[in-house]
């Protein structure tokens, strides 16, 4: 009776911890601004069913693609597991499903002891990457401790998570040799069970313990993964859905920009009438300095990113050595928001702490670096886009702070006098046609 | 092959004699004026006229799409660009764009419409392929590429970020040249390091440069030519064959010259 008390506490209070930082994360998104991605539904359903249920992008690096599909099969098939769990927990009865069930229970258990032990060597060969192999991706300059423990933290415990859930079945095997009594095969578990004797009390107080171990490692992770980078689990589902669905080449035309423009070459305007603010309008800043200039879906990209790295692999900027990495934008932007998070004013509203996402997170050297070639936006495996981050904090830099390298000022003067990014006249355009006479 | 002399006809000419092109010309700025690609504009003019493809240019009244001032983020540039352009386009009723500039391509396909110009816009190696497939661009020369080795370098703003793969390929197939691609190329290709206004500015401090990274790729097909669709992408490879010390034996060139090549027409 005490278990089931415990068990329902833990559960509850498992519950409540996950359900707060699901409100706070959920808060901390829609800070940012609105941006319409509710249109062509049936699309978004696709785009998600492919690349987030389908996991269509991770196998374009087939060894971590392979690995990670039976890792993400696994963790979704053995969730079915959890049902009988936290029934038996609940209910103090011991695998309540296995009368009722019969001969479909032996292969329900027979078919998660193999996704199980396919978690636990997938968990096990990604440890060995990460750590062991040289790999570049997971050694760059932002992969600094916290980063780097958090991944090898949750693989460690996945794997604990696993080896718990095979020991437990090992022991009920055990028992089940001497007893004499039950009859599921246990095709994985059986070899782990002569690590265990056959003392049965001991069998069973192992039995014991690795269920709620388990348990109890299942509801800590489900709380551990709202504050880690492990968030894709749930987010890579809404993130592929809200995901952009033009070609990438197309960068959205500012729509403050455009009433201004069209003022300017307007000639019946009034021009000394300023624009008047549409009603309810805040008046913005161009681009984005902080977090709160983005858009909610570009915080939703922040909280997804999984740190993987396949983005930054594939920038160019970054296999040539220079100081920008997309994943870390990502990074940043998901720490910047975390932070104005925590600092939210009684009112609700950020507060001013004299720091900003561009200058003390992003680097205006890092949003120079970039050659808008969309290899980070291509790579990334649940439809993150970091290249929409870095244009709007050029676009705040150029149109708010008029700072940017001296080379692109002259490109601009060129455009605005000459009509051309160079200083050539304007007259001279089709000289060329002269060489074809 | 005789050298033909080509008159160039501007839109304002041709509708002042009554006529609407087929297409418009757009030569983007690097295709007036830079002196490597304007080599890839005669080029092109070449091959419109010889199969008699009714074509014209703005001329003085084309300006640049405002794509470098947009990348860098000056909306504000940008926007007066577009709408000036747009002027002029929507003024001529323009239907049709040919231009051989991806970021000239990419910007007016997606990024005008909204602002009211609204064109059908094709990269002349999509021209290209459309006059083969017609049988209105033959191969009268060839040979001339037989045997050789052909790499087709990816412009980001064609392929990642319009998803044209098939045209230039398909339009180097013409060639009977051996086309062998980089291990990075198509959706995964990597970029020649002049997109993003980068074409503009010093790269920032690095161990080398992207144009030095992907001609080191290129150059591991061990080809003859490595063939281009964009001007930008064309000086950053010629560039990178050089810092290779390789310039007199592999040749970067566009797809537009490799086809005038091959039909005498250069």
């Amino acid at each position: 009776m005490i278990g089931q008390v415990i068990f329902g506490v833990l559960l509850i209070a498992g519950a409540v911890l996950f359900g707060l930082r699901v409100k706070t994360i959920r808060r901390n998104i829609l800070l940012g601004k609105d941006i319409d991605r509710k249109d062509r539904a049936p699309e978004r359903w696709r785009n998600m069913i492919r690349t987030a249920l389908g996991q269509g992008k991770m196998v374009n690096r087939p060894v971590a693609g392979i690995l990670h599909i039976v890792i993400y099969v696994g963790f979704v098939l053995i969730n079915i597991e959890m049902l009988e769990i936290v029934v038996d927990g609940l209910a103090g009865t011991h695998r309540i499903f296995s009368g009722s069930l019969g001969g479909f229970y032996n292969f329900l258990i027979a078919f998660f002891e193999i996704l199980g032990a396919g978690v636990l060597i997938a968990c096990v060969v990604f440890l060995i990457r990460r750590n062991v192999l040289r790999i570049r991706r997971f050694h760059l300059a932002e992969m600094t401790n916290w980063p780097k423990s958090d991944a090898n933290i949750i693989l460690v415990w996945e794997s604990l998570l696993m080896f718990a859930f095979l020991s437990m079945n090992a022991c009920d095997f055990a028992i089940q040799q001497i007893s004499g009594e039950g009859s599921i095969s246990f095709p994985v578990s059986k070899y782990l069970a002569g690590m265990y004797g056959d003392d049965v009390h001991t069998l069973h107080l192992i039995e014991r313990f690795m269920w709620w171990f388990h348990i109890v490692g299942v509801i800590g992770f489900a709380v551990y993964v709202t504050y880690s980078k492990h968030l894709h689990i749930f987010l890579a589902f809404p993130n592929t859905y809200y995901a952009n669905l033009e070609p990438y080449g197309r960068f959205n035309n500012m729509e403050a920009v455009k009433k201004e423009v069209q003022l300017m070459m307007d000639p019946n305007a009034d021009p000394f009438a300023a624009p008047a603010p549409a009603e309810g309008e805040q008046p913005g800043r161009f681009g984005a300095r902080d977090v709160t200039d983005l858009t909610w879906k570009q915080l939703l990209d922040a909280y997804t990113c999984t740190e993987c790295g396949r983005c930054s692999s594939e920038c160019p900027a970054n296999q040539t050595g220079k100081k920008l990495s997309p994943r870390k934008i990502m990074m940043d932007t998901r720490d910047r928001v975390e932070l104005v998070g925590k600092q939210l004013g009684k009112d609700g509203q950020p507060v001013d702490d004299g720091k900003a996402l561009l200058g003390d997170y992003i680097t205006e050297e890092e949003v120079w670096a970039c050659t808008s070639c969309n290899a980070c936006v291509e790579a990334c495996p649940v439809n993150i886009d970091p290249l929409s981050i870095i244009v709007d904090l050029r676009r705040y830099l150029i149109m708010e702070e008029s700072k940017s390298p001296e080379s692109i000022t002259v490109m601009f003067n060129n455009i605005e006098n000459n009509g051309a990014p160079w200083a050539f006249s304007a007259m001279d355009r089709d000289k060329w046609k002269e060489e074809l006479l | 092959m005789e050298k033909t002399s080509i008159q160039v006809p501007t839109v304002a000419e041709m509708i002042s004699r009554g006529e609407q092109p087929e297409v418009l010309f757009w030569v983007g700025c690097a295709g007036s004026f830079d002196d490597r690609a304007r080599k890839i504009t005669k080029a092109l003019v070449k091959i419109l006229h010889h199969c008699g493809v009714k074509y014209a240019v703005l001329g003085a009244e084309e300006s640049c799409t405002g794509d470098p001032a947009k990348r860098a983020g000056n909306e504000f540039l940008f926007q007066m660009q577009a709408m000036q352009n747009i002027q002029v386009l929507n003024a001529y009723e323009i239907k049709k764009i040919v231009t051989a500039c991806p970021h000239c391509f990419n910007t007016l396909k997606n990024e005008y419409p909204e602002l009211g110009g609204a064109y059908e816009v094709v990269h002349h190696t999509q021209l290209l392929q459309d006059l083969i497939d017609n049988g209105r661009l033959t191969m009268s020369g060839g040979g001339t590429f037989k045997g050789k080795r052909i790499t087709f370098h990816d412009p980001c703003y064609l392929g990642r970020a319009n998803e044209v793969y098939e045209a230039p390929r398909k339009a180097l197939e013409i060639l009977d040249a051996e086309l062998v691609e980089m291990r990075k190329c198509k959706k995964n290709g990597l970029c020649c390091g002049a997109g993003g206004a980068q074409m503009f500015k010093e790269a920032e401090k690095g161990d080398r440069e992207v144009n030095v990274a992907r001609t080191e790729q290129a150059l591991e097909t061990a080809p003859n030519i490595i063939a281009t669709g964009c001007p930008f992408c064309n000086t950053m490879m010629t560039d990178g064959v050089k810092h290779f010390e390789k310039e007199h034996e592999i040749e970067v060139k566009d797809i537009a010259e490799l086809i005038a090549e091959a039909n005498d027409l250069l």
